[in-house]
Formats: structure tokens, sequence, C-alpha cells
């Protein structure tokens, strides 16, 4: 090509456009198993492999047992079922695959060979997955039935008022289990106490836990404030394990512990935790989950929080991240342990990310869907921020709805949401006040009851908060104190709501897998298995539970958009009128331009999707016209409601052939009399963004098209709103009132315009 | 019990079996309301688990299939009256390089066995202080 070198661009620009991206935020990591950055494959990872000796271990995926590490040795001896293990290990790894997504294989049959098998094996069978293939069969092999979700509930200034309304908040909107933790590690009593309380408002069976130190946690809920623990953390790497202050033995010790104190608890374990330690040993991230997995069935846990968890931001910056963490929470559950999805720390700033990571779990359901929705602000969680926050929950409210799928939350009315936070608060006030804790002032309150988060709150501060949380502590205060508290100030129906939680406790009933309570019931994988073996089984919303899922806010109803259209009539009718002349005849003037107007044209509508009065469009369409140099006739078409009959129907009347047909919502067209009805000259489609000025020259140019000039189409400047999502139920709803009107074989009318003194 | 074997048709115990549900100091569910609470005849005691009712858990999970979550429950079983400063201390003492040498670990395997009659639990212990020497763990960390 000619000219002189240089005197292009450098760079595409749109380049420089996906650079201003979120997306651009996220940093990729290359695909490098040597150190540590492989989702899949690594050639360090085993073989699948085992060979027994009358019942023990002998060799596992490549190891001999004298060279097993803890972790080896724990799994060797308590996960690997020598009565099934030959079968298992002997079915070639595609074959089981296969069985995961047959809807004819039951779960149980996949449940039973999965004790045969070693970290090395189930990893193998489940990498032969797509994602599509892992999502299916997520939801045929998860433990329970029903699913569910979990919340975060904390807050920057670790404030008890705003903690108690958020805990309630998060309760109304449906979660099954509240997870909180604290800014200040002191402060874990106090976080307790109100999350405790807050959880009890509105309804009862919500489990709640509190994140801190191993110990402290477990005294915490000895005082009888929590219902379950999971940050009972095991790594897939013996380093990992060691520098992580725990070994299979100490963790299996602490799980015996927590249910013996009737506290119902599952592990922690993600991809990629290995790696951020610096302890991967080259192995793919999934083996190593592979691993942990089997060491918590092992244990004995019920249940795993498993997903990536902490470590999904780093699992997503290697190719097949987020396939990864699905197919650990597919081995997970395949294990039958209860599987808290992860879905939590937030692994992108890219929204669509966001979506496509939560997806294939909402869709397939899970026991519970997130290990963490953070129901409050990003900036007030805790814990960092979650895949989704309190910004984006009216999102996922969509999702469930869009999908008919039950991500577990139901949409609140605001009103409802006031009414919950305002007891919340006043009952947390309550308890800290009877117990001498603290004496929160009115304006404290309101402020609280308002706030979205924590910058708008006028309540404790962590200092405060220290000294609450301490005294709880040391004064040994219990749930039985808070309890009678409650019931003390008025709060009989809090009261007993938390009552029944604590007494969960004695039965045991919710130590079992996948165990959550639903309208006053435990609910697990024993009384509500998961029994999928094809469409019609399974997890099916119910049609009350449809009804729930889909009653979110502001919905369009043709009886509200009839009434917030009769709302401008009145104004109207003191702006314009419209008098019928009789049968509209063709026009002979060569300069007449015809506007069509639609059958509900200032009858039952009287302005655009834009917002603008239809008398002051007809004003601008006639001054178009007539600075144009021609003359405009207004003719109702009551034949037809649709643009390009409008338009067409008006250009066979005019005098000129150029007409202009118009709806009430404000679509216009100009047309001439020898087109095809859908070639028109010009069109305004997009109406809600049509101006005034657009219909002056839209006259305008019919006006020169009339005198036989082509002028400058007017185009209407669009900046990829999606039109479409805004205000197609609207416009549905309101043209269906113009077809309503129209009747086949019906003949335009004359109809001469007043414009009377308001003018818009 | 009277010997019979928990299934998974009794399960929840406190819908389908109230009458074996027992806290504690012997209350039953229907004996623990608010009422009782609030005239201290209830306390945060009559709101624990018992072994009896870990053990019968342990019977629905082996049931249920699941033998692991089985044993952990008996497990649970052995410490519900071990006091929790002592759960606490075992618990640390298992943690990597708190012990010095097994011998730290048979001594909290025999208090768990003898105090407590934690056989299976006891036994837990010992096995770790094996594997614990083998692996190298008695070194101190910190």
């Amino acid at each position: 090509m000619a000219g002189e070198p240089g005197s292009f661009a450098n760079r595409w620009k749109r380049f420089s456009d996906w650079d201003e991206r979120p997306l651009r935020l996220d940093k990729f990591a290359v695909e490098d198993a040597e150190n540590g950055f492989a989702s899949f494959v690594s050639r360090h990872d085993p073989k699948p492999a085992l060979s027994l000796g009358s019942g023990v271990v002998e060799v596992m995926d490549g190891t001999a047992a004298r060279d097993f590490d803890m972790i080896d040795t724990f799994i060797a001896r308590y996960h690997i079922d020598p009565e099934v293990a030959p079968e298992a290990m002997a079915k070639p790894s595609h074959e089981v695959a296969r069985m995961l997504v047959d809807m004819n294989v039951p779960r149980s049959e996949l449940v039973r060979l999965a004790r045969g098998m070693t970290p090395a094996k189930l990893a193998e069978v489940v990498a032969e997955l797509s994602s599509l293939e892992i999502a299916f069969a997520y939801g045929k092999m998860r433990a329970r039935k029903t699913p569910g979700n979990q919340a975060h509930v904390t807050n920057a200034k670790d404030d008890p008022l705003q903690m108690a309304a958020d805990a309630a908040t998060a309760v109304a909107f449906g979660f099954d289990e509240v997870e909180t933790t604290m800014r200040v590690a002191r402060n874990a009593w106090s976080n307790a106490v109100a999350c405790a309380v807050g959880s009890a408002v509105g309804r009862w069976g919500t489990l709640f836990q509190c994140s801190s130190e191993e110990a402290e946690e477990l005294k915490i809920g000895m005082a009888g404030f929590t219902s379950y623990a999971e940050t009972v953390s095991v790594y897939g790497t013996e380093k990992s394990f060691i520098d992580g202050d725990d070994t299979p033995w100490s963790k299996a010790f602490l799980a015996a512990a927590y249910a013996s104190r009737g506290i119902k608890m599952r592990c922690t374990s993600g991809a990629g935790s290995e790696l951020l330690m610096g302890f991967h040993e080259k192995k793919s991230l999934l083996y190593l989950e592979a691993r942990c997995l089997c060491l918590q069935r092992a244990m004995g846990v019920q249940g795993t929080q498993n997903g990536g968890i902490d470590g999904a931001p780093i699992t997503c910056t290697v190719p097949g991240g987020m396939r990864e963490l699905m197919a650990e929470n597919l081995i997970a559950v395949w294990l039958d342990l209860e599987c808290a999805s992860g879905n939590d720390a937030r692994p992108t700033e890219s929204e669509i990310r966001v979506g496509a990571k939560i997806m294939p779990f909402l869709i397939a359901g899970s026991d519970l869907i997130c290990s963490g929705f953070g129901s409050i602000l990003k900036y007030d969680n805790s814990f960092n921020p979650s895949l989704l926050n309190g910004e984006e929950l009216e999102d996922y409210l969509v999702l469930q709805r869009d999908f008919e799928a039950d991500g577990g939350l139901t949409p609140v009315e605001e009103t409802r949401v006031l009414a919950i936070r305002t007891r919340a608060v006043e009952a947390i006030s309550a308890v800290l006040e009877e117990l001498g804790l603290a004496k929160p002032t009115d304006d404290m309150k309101a402020s609280v009851v308002a706030a979205s988060g924590s910058d708008e709150t006028r309540s404790y501060l962590p200092r405060d908060v220290a000294l609450i949380s301490e005294s709880i502590k040391e004064r040994a205060i219990t749930v039985v104190d808070v309890i009678k508290a409650l019931a003390k100030r008025g709060f009989a129906e809090e009261a007993e709501n938390l009552l029944r939680l604590v007494r969960l406790r004695i039965s045991g009933d919710y130590l079992q897998t996948s165990a959550m309570v639903r309208d006053g019931r435990v609910l697990s994988a024993i009384n509500d298995p998961n029994d999928y073996l094809g469409p019609g089984t399974g997890y099916r919303i119910s049609k009350s539970r449809r009804d729930e899922i889909v009653a979110i806010r502001d919905v369009l109803t043709r009886e509200e958009v009839l009434r917030a259209e009769s709302v401008h009539k009145p104004a109207e009718s003191k702006r314009i009128s419209y008098r019928t002349m009789g049968p509209a005849a063709a026009g002979g003037d060569a300069r007449e331009v015809v506007i069509g107007i639609s059958p509900a044209f200032g009858i039952k509508l009287f302005q655009t999707v834009a917002g603008h009065p239809l008398s002051a469009i007809l004003r601008e369409l006639i001054a178009g016209i007539t600075e144009g140099g021609a003359s405009a006739r207004v003719v109702r078409m009551k034949h037809t409601a649709d643009t390009s009959f409008l338009g067409l129907s008006a250009a066979r009347l005019a005098g000129s052939g150029v007409g202009i047909g118009i709806q009430a919502k404000g679509t216009a067209v100009i047309h001439q009399k020898d087109r095809l009805p859908h070639n028109n000259l010009e069109l305004f489609s997009n109406s809600p963004i049509t101006r005034l000025e657009h219909y002056r020259r839209m006259g305008a140019n019919a006006a020169a098209y009339a005198r036989g000039e082509l002028p400058e189409p007017v185009v209407v400047p669009m900046r990829g709103e999606a039109m479409g999502s805004r205000y197609h139920a609207r416009v549905s709803l309101i043209y269906a009132i113009e077809t309503e009107l129209a009747s086949e074989g019906a003949v335009p009318e004359e109809v001469a315009l007043v414009f009377l003194g308001d003018a818009a | 019990m009277s010997g019979e074997r928990l299934t998974i048709a009794d399960y929840p115990l406190a819908e389908k079996r109230p009458e074996i549900v027992r806290g504690k100091r012997g209350k039953g569910v229907d004996e623990i309301t608010l009422q009782a609470l609030i005239e201290d005849r209830v306390a945060l005691e009559d709101l624990r688990i018992t072994a009896t009712a870990l053990r019968q858990q342990a019977e629905i999970a082996r049931a249920a299939g699941r033998d692991t979550l089985a044993e952990n429950f008996e497990r649970g079983s052995e410490l519900v009256d071990v006091p929790q400063d002592t759960i606490m201390r075992i618990y640390e003492l298992l943690r990597p390089g708190r012990a010095q040498s097994p011998e730290a670990l048979f001594a909290a395997a025999r208090e768990l066995r003898e105090q407590y009659g934690a056989e299976g639990m006891a036994a837990f212990v010992e096995e770790a202080a094996a594997v614990y020497e083998k692996r190298g763990l008695f070194k101190r960390r910190f």
C-alpha cells in the first residue's frame, strides 16, 4: 500500500476499550504444572492404583505404605473400603464417568463405588467429563434433594446492631445458614450474640456459625450461640497441613469434639490452598483436592465447604480453573459429603464471569449453593467480597426466576424487610440492655435500620464492640441468658425461635449429612435424599415454591400500565382536542403530507414511551411539515395499529403520496405510497430515546420527500441501550390497547386538531 | 434403648421417636419449653447432647450407609463427658510440634481411656502418636 510507513495506528483501539473493562483487572497465569498452576493434569500426578494385602492397603496411587505421608495413611485406613476397592478400581474410568451422567444409574451405586476409589482414580474419572456433564452429574449426585443457601453476615465495624439487622434480613430472604466473622478477633462473642438474636427474628431454623480461631469457636458453640462450624480446614499435602497447624488426627479429633457438643460441622478444602501455601508438590489442583475430599470422608465429617473457597481466585487464573472447581465439588458429593459449594470468594471483577460461575450451581442445585453469599455489601464482608453480594442479590433473585431454578432464596417486600430490621435492632438492643452490656440510643438504632451498609450507620465501632464482647466472654453469658433476656423484654417469639434452634442439639438430628431446617423440620440426606433418576424425579419446584420465586418486585401488569396511562388524560385534554370529521378522502394537494395516527392515539394513550405528550408530538410533526413547505392533514387509522401500515395508508391518502405513520408509544415512520409496507423511507424504531426535535425533523423530511427531494435521514442516536429489556413489556401492553381498538376494514377517519391553551 | 437397632425410618428422632430423645439431665423435648427455661427449670445442661443420642445417630448413619460418619459420632459419644478444657488440651497436643515425643500423646490416651472410658478415642490418639513419630512431627515448630 502507498503511504508513509507509520501513518497507520500501531494499535486497534478496541484493545484500548478492552483494557478499560473490569475483566482486565483479573490477572491470568500460564499453565505451569511444575509450579503448581495446573487444574486437571500434571505429569507429577500419580496414576490410579491400589493393592491390598489381607484387607490392608499396601500401595495407593503409586506410593507404597511405608512411604505414606499422614494424608495417605489416613485415607488408606479410614476411607478405602477393601470390600469395594477391587471392583471399583478395576472399572475403567471412562466407564465410571459415563455412569455419573447416566440417569439410569442410581446415586447409591456410584456412592458405593466411590468408597473403594483412591484420590487419583476419582480425579481421573471426573476429568473425563465436560463442564456440562459435571454440572449434570452434580445435580444427580448431591446428597440432599432440596437445595439451600448460606449467607455471610458481617460488617466493617463489627457493630452488633447492624449484625442483628442483617442476620434477620438474610433469614427473611431465605438463607438456611448464616455465617459471621469479625474484623477484630476479640469481637467474636459479640458477633455471635448479635447474629444468634438476629437470625431468630421472623422464623426459626436458620443455622448459625461464627468463624473464629478453632478453640474459641468451639467455646462459642458450647455457650450455645452457634449451631454449626465449617472452618475446619484440611489440605492436600502434608506440608500444607502442618503449616495450617494441624494434622488429619487433630482435625478428626476436633470433628469428634464438635459432635460431642451437638454442633453440626463440615470441613473446608479447596483448590489452590496448597499453591498459595507453597507446598503443591507439582501436583494438579484436582488431584490434591481429591486427596482432601477422601480425607474428609475418612474423618467422618458429614460434609465439606469445597470448591476453591479462598483458593478460588487463584484457581480461576489457570486454564480450566472454573471447570476444576465444579469437578472438585462433584467429587465431594460423589463421596456422599454435604457440599457447601464455594461460590464465595470473588474470583473475578467481571460480572460476566460472576454470572457464568454461579449458573451451573443454580440450575443443578446444591446443599448450599454459596458457602457464603455476601448478603451484605462488599465492603462490609469481613471474609472479603463473595462471588455474589448484597449489591447483586436481586440479580440472583431474577436468575432464579429466569431459569425457574431454586437458588434457595425468596424475594421479600420492602415493607417486610424494614419491619424485620426494626424488630432485630430492637431485640438485640433489648438483650444488650437487659444483660448490662450496652445501651444503644434511638439514633444508633434508626441509622442501622435504614442503612444499606456500615458507611451509613452511626452505631458501635470496633473498640466499643470489644468491650461488649469481652464482657460476654468474661461473664460466661450463654444462650440461656440471652433467651431469658429476650423473653423478659417482650421478645417471646424470638426467645422461642432461639430455644428451638438450641434444642435441636438434644436429638442430634441435624448432625446427619446435609441437614438443614425448613419450615420447622430437619431435612437431611436421610429424610430428603436426592432420588434423581431422570426427568420427573429428583428436586422439582413445587407450585407454591414457584410462586415465591417469581414474585420479584416491580412487575408490570396490564392494569398498572393502563392506570399509568390514564393519569395523563386530564392534562392532555387541556392541551389538545381531536375532533372526528367523518371518513377521510384522498387529498389532491401535491404538497400535502398526511399524518396517520394509531387507533388509541389520544383516546386511551396519551404519551410516548419517552414520556412526551402526544399533543407535543403532533405539534412538532406539523411544525416540521409546515416549515418544510408542505401542509399537514391528520387522519386516524382504525384498521391497523402497525407502524408500517399506518405510514403506508397515510401516504396513500396524501396528495403528495408521502405520509407519516405514528403509534401512541412514539414509533414513527415516513412512507411513500408506491413502496412495499416494510420498505419505508425513514423509521424511528427506538421511541424511548426519540426526542421532540427528532419528530420536528421527521416532519421537515416528510415535506422534503413530498417536494421530491432526498433529505439527510434523521438518525436517532443509540448508545447500545438494551431497549427490549427496558421497554418491551410495557410496550407490548400498550400496543395491545391499540390493537384492541383496531378492526379489520374500518375506514380512516379525518381528524381536526384543536391545540388548546396549555402547551406541554 | 431396648436393644433395637434404629433405622432411617426412625429419623428425625425428635419427630419420629420423641420418647427416646432426652437431654443431659433426662428432660424430653416437650419439657424444654420457654416457660421452663424462664422459671429456671431448664438450664444449658439440659440442652446438651448425650452419648446415647450420638450412638443413636451413629446407628442411623450406618443404616444410611455412612460408616465413617457413624464412627465419628461414636468417637464424639466418648467425648461427651470429657470437660471442655481437657478436650482443648488434647486437641492442642495433637497439633504439629506440640508434643515433643509420643509419650505425651500416650499419656493423653491413657487419660481418655482410664478417666472417661473413651476407648476408641484413646486408640485414635495412640495411632496418631505412631504416625507422628514416623513422619517426624515431634519437633518444635515455634
